[in-house]
């Protein structure tokens, strides 16, 4: 009779107080799995293939995939998955990048509205309205016309579309930091204001800026591969993932793999950083609610 | 006087803001047309075109770049009033023209597009919310993995599959219905996945609420709930999301458009941008604005007259 609960101690009403974590995860201990992988491939793709992504074979012109090259080969016999591997770096540092810039100008612009009286708020505010309203890619085209093509441009670019959320987000946490009676306090003892945002509004909005920040990493490299797919970003002889998918256009008819290849890297990347972000999101707001 | 208060003020601040935010947008595409680098006239006139000074200064004339900035400006507010966009610098032709002129192929498939995400958001939410974890977390994996595929990507997988493989969709072009269903797919899928995501949740929490539980004891079935109460319940974050999203598929028409070949406002929106034909790129800046902001005001609005509670905010 051991397995019975004995009358007055439910062993099945303990249970969900005993066990209020939820380990069974599969989709997160996969993308942590991918994200080390990622990282490993971006930083040491010599790692993984021995072949070269620019090494022309005239021999081997638009292999299937095979032993020999795992993803084929495209209209000048280069090995695609050496590329597509080599592809990782310059499409990972574009997303980190305009996310760095984002988040700084985000921060920036956050700070001056909640800091700047009333006329700094309605500015920033209106500006992000303005900018909110027009869609991302058309923003970044915009940008490209003004600022040209290439890697850094192409950051600056993808930023902007990106700069309005976190402004509001570092905007309304530092507003709670400031309306805190112990940031009033402090400032009536005499705390100059570049303390105040360093030490009391930054640490409190970095939480939920990093959160956010690792879903649109995976956002900014969709929008960063659409321009460089589209030849307004990384500039071909980059392996760059959009642009590896731009370069063999003329030959998805008859070679799918050209086509196939480049585009699961940006979606299991762009997969990996969401399922992450979503998890921070959900212990980030568990935390905060306790 | 009750109705003035309650219904005209608030009607009024969201028309106020709306033309706020076109304001701002116009004072953003002046700002950009400044910073092209290179001159204007030069660009006008074309790279190797050694005109006279007397022709440059007649053509700054006409086009008013002889004025000051700030003149300038409130030039290019009026011409907008009018419904005037300015001159392609490279088809020498009213911006205004060249865009109407692409409306209808681009409107049919955002129409395609919205469509398809509508479609697919409602029923993967009807039939699987709150239903075994299984299938929950198999329509997630789906959702997840429409949100994250670059649609040029998606579009391609589309082609290879359907038009090179199977040969069912035109690989090209709009002719037809049938070349509207590939490019609508291809823009609707990510949307799709965004609306299940919301829609799912929505539906869970509706399907939770009491008034549910009276449902059934009345003797309404699982599907009747679904369909007649959760989905009610569940449609009003729906409808902000769909206003809101339906200004980022002009966006992704100019992938969509390029990749299928279609002509319209996203192939002339990358033309424009390729050729750095500034005024038609602003132009359509403009356009997308006006057309996110139309849309957001009209839904703001809807739920005003639908939802009394915000009456009063």
């Amino acid at each position: 009779m051991s397995t019975v609960a004995s009358p007055g101690r439910p062993s099945a009403r303990l249970r969900p107080l005993r066990a209020p974590r939820a380990p069974q995860r599969p989709g997160m201990l996969l993308a942590t799995l991918a994200l080390v992988v990622i990282a490993l491939v971006a930083l040491a793709p010599g790692l993984f293939t021995s072949q070269s992504p620019t090494g022309v074979r005239i021999t081997d012109v638009l292999q299937p995939p095979g032993t020999a090259h795992w993803f084929g080969t495209d209209q000048l016999g280069r090995d695609v998955f050496a590329r597509v591997l080599y592809g990782a770096r310059p499409s990972v540092l574009v997303g980190l990048g305009s996310t760095a810039i984002a988040l700084a100008g985000g921060t920036v612009m956050g700070l001056a509205a909640a800091l700047g009286g009333r006329w700094g708020d309605w500015a920033v505010m209106r500006f992000a309205d303005v900018v909110l309203a027009l869609p991302p890619l058309l923003l970044a085209l915009l940008a490209v016309v003004i600022l040209g093509t290439g890697e850094l441009n192409l950051m600056f670019a993808v930023a902007i579309a990106f700069i309005p959320g976190y402004a509001r987000i570092v905007r309304a946490e530092a507003l709670v930091v400031v309306r805190s009676g112990y940031v009033e306090a402090a400032v009536g003892l005499g705390l100059r204001r570049s303390v105040l945002i360093v030490r009391h509004v930054l640490p409190n909005a970095l939480g939920p800026l990093l959160v956010l920040g690792t879903v649109g990493i995976g956002m900014a490299m969709l929008s960063a591969s659409s321009l460089s797919f589209l030849g307004l970003g990384v500039q071909p002889p980059v392996p760059e993932w959009g642009a590896l998918l731009s370069g063999g256009r003329d030959f998805f008819q008859s070679a799918w793999w050209l086509g196939v290849f480049p585009g699961v890297a940006v979606t299991v990347c762009v997969i990996t950083m969401n399922v992450v972000g979503r998890y921070g999101q959900e212990r980030f707001t568990k935390r905060s609610t306790r | 006087m009750r109705f003035r208060t309650k219904v005209l003020a608030p009607v009024a601040r969201r028309l106020a803001s709306a033309l706020a935010v076109m304001t701002g947008a116009a004072a953003i595409a002046f700002a950009a047309l400044q910073l092209v680098p290179g001159d204007p006239v030069q660009i006008l006139l074309g790279q190797n075109n050694t005109a006279s000074p007397e022709v440059r200064a007649q053509i700054r004339a006409r086009f008013g770049l002889d004025e000051s900035v700030p003149l300038q400006f409130l030039h290019y507010l009026d011409h907008l009033v009018h419904g005037d966009l300015g001159q392609s610098y490279q088809l020498q032709q009213p911006v205004s023209g060249l865009i109407s002129a692409q409306l209808r192929p681009t409107a049919q498939l955002m129409a395609g597009a919205m469509t398809v995400a509508v479609v697919l958001a409602v029923s993967s939410a009807l039939l699987t919310a709150g239903r075994r974890p299984v299938l929950r977390a198999a329509a997630g994996f789906c959702e997840l993995v429409a949100v994250s595929a670059p649609s040029y990507w998606v579009g391609i997988v589309l082609l290879t599959v359907f038009s090179f493989q199977l040969h069912v969709f035109p690989v090209a072009g709009d002719q037809d219905f049938a070349s509207l269903v590939l490019p609508s797919i291809t823009l609707g899928l990510p949307i799709a996945g965004l609306l299940a995501q919301v829609l799912r949740e929505a539906m869970e929490a509706a399907l939770g609420q009491p008034f549910v539980l009276t449902a059934r004891a009345r003797g309404v079935g699982q599907t009747g709930v679904r369909l007649k109460h959760a989905l009610r319940h569940a449609a009003i974050p729906l409808v902000t999301l769909t206003g809101w999203l339906a200004g980022s598929l002009l966006g992704g028409a100019v992938l969509v458009e390029n990749i299928f070949g279609r002509p319209g406002i996203g192939a002339l929106t990358l033309q424009a941008a390729t050729n750095k034909d500034m005024p038609v790129v602003i132009a359509l800046v403009l356009v997308s604005a006006l057309f996110f902001v139309l849309i957001s005001t009209v839904v703001d609005l809807l739920y005003l007259l639908i939802d009394p509670r915000l009456r009063t905010g």
